[in-house]
């Protein structure tokens, strides 16, 4: 793994390392464009679900509309993060791709911040249908910041959700790899308290919440529109900052493994 | 400790090798797929690595390559670990199980490749070795197999090596499909390039190796040029027209086997003079005789069968 994570080389940006950032991100961005059968999904799911649970069940309460928002865009941007790095790596990994690409040599990081660059531009989108939707539908009223900071925090978000992509994708088969991600998502989302409020949910469900990432970055999301207040910000960040780090490391280590 | 080769006394004149294991054992579970591999690449020469399948032919180059690391001894590419990126960058390399992403053109992938390179080939320089022109604008999954060899080979080119890594690179090409490639490599190699290929076709073997090592069960069984490698085996064929019974010639001294192919006999042997005397003698009305030493197929059927 070296050849991705490590920064091995100063000399590596000596020679426009520059132009296969940008390359790998174009590559990456024309590989989902082509692939509408997966990419669209993935875009319309997040919507869907917030469509059905958080407008349509939710008839007026302008609470529970603006707490949804905030919870649903937590939820939006998980999604690309999560699959573009579990998925598409396992797949890029078993396929030798990836392998084929470290010989090359790809300069460190390139990979990385290619997916990274897609799964972000991503969850912007997802973001931006969800904030559509929640201004004409969903009775959401916010000034123009607070819009913009709940984007920045979505799409800031989605770092340790890649991190946590990748160490799927450094482990599993490319079979299982949509399952995998699938059975931490959906479960997580919920004890996160990303569909219903905690305090709504078994207590014992609340007081293992600070566990999961999606939780710390709801929290700040739901600051942002004044769900919540906002208070212990620097501990939810730290805990994202640390969580981040150390899957980082550990996909690290399981990708040196497979070359 | 870089430069093994210099150490050796009677070696000072010979520099030191590209690409080298040296005493390298890798096991998977309980397989040992490499035992105690020393092998050395030379500037210039094209080095072919034979041995059936599992002898340990991809895992020695996916240890050369940096992809995997040895449980014991050493690899090294230019004196350098083979996974750093100084290392790196001074190989091409086509990969057995390599499949590239299908939404891609074969353009924007030699453009990306290009751009991890410090001195890479021009675009239209690789179109020209690789014999990719009419393939750029083609996405790389609408490509047949042919052509997609064709264009992992344009990527594996495209930085300008000095040692390139060729696992199994004509598997699945027509006939003329292959000669392109070997005459490219030919070129390749008449520029300076040092090569190091895999492959399951002896005749790609003697059509462009220098040397060879045949691998079986992770050991090297054999290890030098192509007409070394075929003088191991004593064996000849002789084939002829003849009304003798395949029977009767089995059972002469020196005779390893007889086979019947259509009206031609062709018959094994380590000394082909005293069975083509005593052949003459018993059929007076012999016809089409012809005797060939063995090839490297044979030779490399012998040497392994010996191994196993």
């Amino acid at each position: 793994m070296n050849a991705i994570v490590e920064n091995a080389v100063p000399r590596a940006t000596s020679h426009g390392a520059f132009r296969s950032y940008a390359l790998e991100a174009k590559c990456e961005f024309l590989r989902v464009l082509r692939t509408p059968s997966a990419s669209v999904p993935s875009l319309m799911f997040p919507p869907l679900f917030y469509l059905l649970f958080g407008i349509l069940l939710n008839r007026g309460n302008s609470g529970a509309a603006h707490y949804l928002f905030a919870t649903y865009s937590v939820f939006g941007v998980m999604a690309p993060s999560l699959f573009s790095f579990g998925v598409a790596v396992a797949i890029e990994r078993e396929r030798g791709w990836l392998a084929l690409k470290r010989v090359a040599p790809m300069p460190p990081g390139a990979y990385l911040l290619g997916k990274m660059a897609m799964a972000m531009l991503f969850a912007a989108i997802i973001y931006c249908v969800l904030a559509l939707m929640a201004c004409t539908l969903g009775g959401v009223r916010l000034p123009p910041e607070q819009w913009l900071l709940l984007g920045g925090i979505a799409l800031l978000g989605t770092m340790p959700f890649c991190a946590l992509g990748l160490v799927i994708g450094s482990r599993a088969n490319a079979s299982a790899a949509p399952a995998f991600v699938n059975l931490i998502y959906l479960p997580m989302a919920f004890l996160s308290g990303l569909w219903m409020p905690l305090t709504m949910l078994p207590k014992i469900i609340g007081q293992i919440a600070p566990l999961w990432p999606a939780y710390h970055l709801s929290q700040l999301a739901l600051m942002t529109v004044g769900q919540v207040p906002a208070t212990g910000i620097a501990v939810h960040l730290l805990w994202l900052a640390g969580f981040t780090a150390i899957c980082f490391a550990i996909a690290r280590r399981w990708l040196a493994r497979v070359g | 400790m870089h430069a093994v080769a210099t150490m050796k006394p009677d070696a000072s004149k010979i520099p030191p090798p590209l690409a080298s294991l040296t005493g390298v054992s890798k096991r998977y579970g309980k397989v040992l797929a490499l035992d105690n591999v020393d092998l050395q690449v030379r500037a210039g020469e094209v080095l072919a690595m034979l041995g059936p399948n599992g002898a340990g032919k991809t895992t020695a180059i996916s240890l050369l390559l940096g992809l995997q690391q040895a449980d014991g001894g050493k690899a090294e590419l230019f004196g350098l670990a083979p996974k750093s990126l100084a290392a790196r960058r001074r190989i091409g390399a086509m990969l057995q199980a390599t499949e590239v992403p299908d939404t891609l053109k074969v353009g924007e992938l030699i453009a990306l490749f290009r751009s991890y390179y410090p001195h890479p080939r021009s675009i239209d320089e690789c179109v020209a070795l690789a014999g990719v022109g009419d393939l750029l604008d083609r996405r790389y999954g609408k490509l047949s197999g042919g052509q997609q060899r064709h264009a992992q080979f344009a990527l594996a080119i495209v930085g300008n090596p000095e040692i390139l890594f060729l696992d199994e690179p004509t598997t699945g090409l027509d006939i003329e499909a292959r000669t392109i490639l070997w005459k490219t490599i030919r070129q390749l190699v008449a520029e300076g390039c040092a090569v190091v290929l895999t492959t399951h076709y002896l005749e790609e073997a003697e059509a462009l190796a220098d040397r060879v090592c045949v691998l079986a069960g992770g050991r090297v069984v054999a290890e030098g040029s192509v007409a070394a490698i075929r003088a191991r085996v004593s064996q000849r064929r002789i084939r002829c027209i003849s009304s003798l019974a395949s029977k009767t010639i089995l059972c002469w001294p020196h005779v390893r086997s007889v086979t019947q192919d259509g009206e031609h006999i062709e018959i094994v042997t380590d000394v082909a003079e005293s069975v083509v005397r005593k052949l003459l003698d018993a059929d007076a009305g012999l016809s089409e005789l012809e005797i060939r030493r063995a090839g490297l197929a044979e030779a490399f059927v012998e040497i392994t069968r010996e191994a196993a």
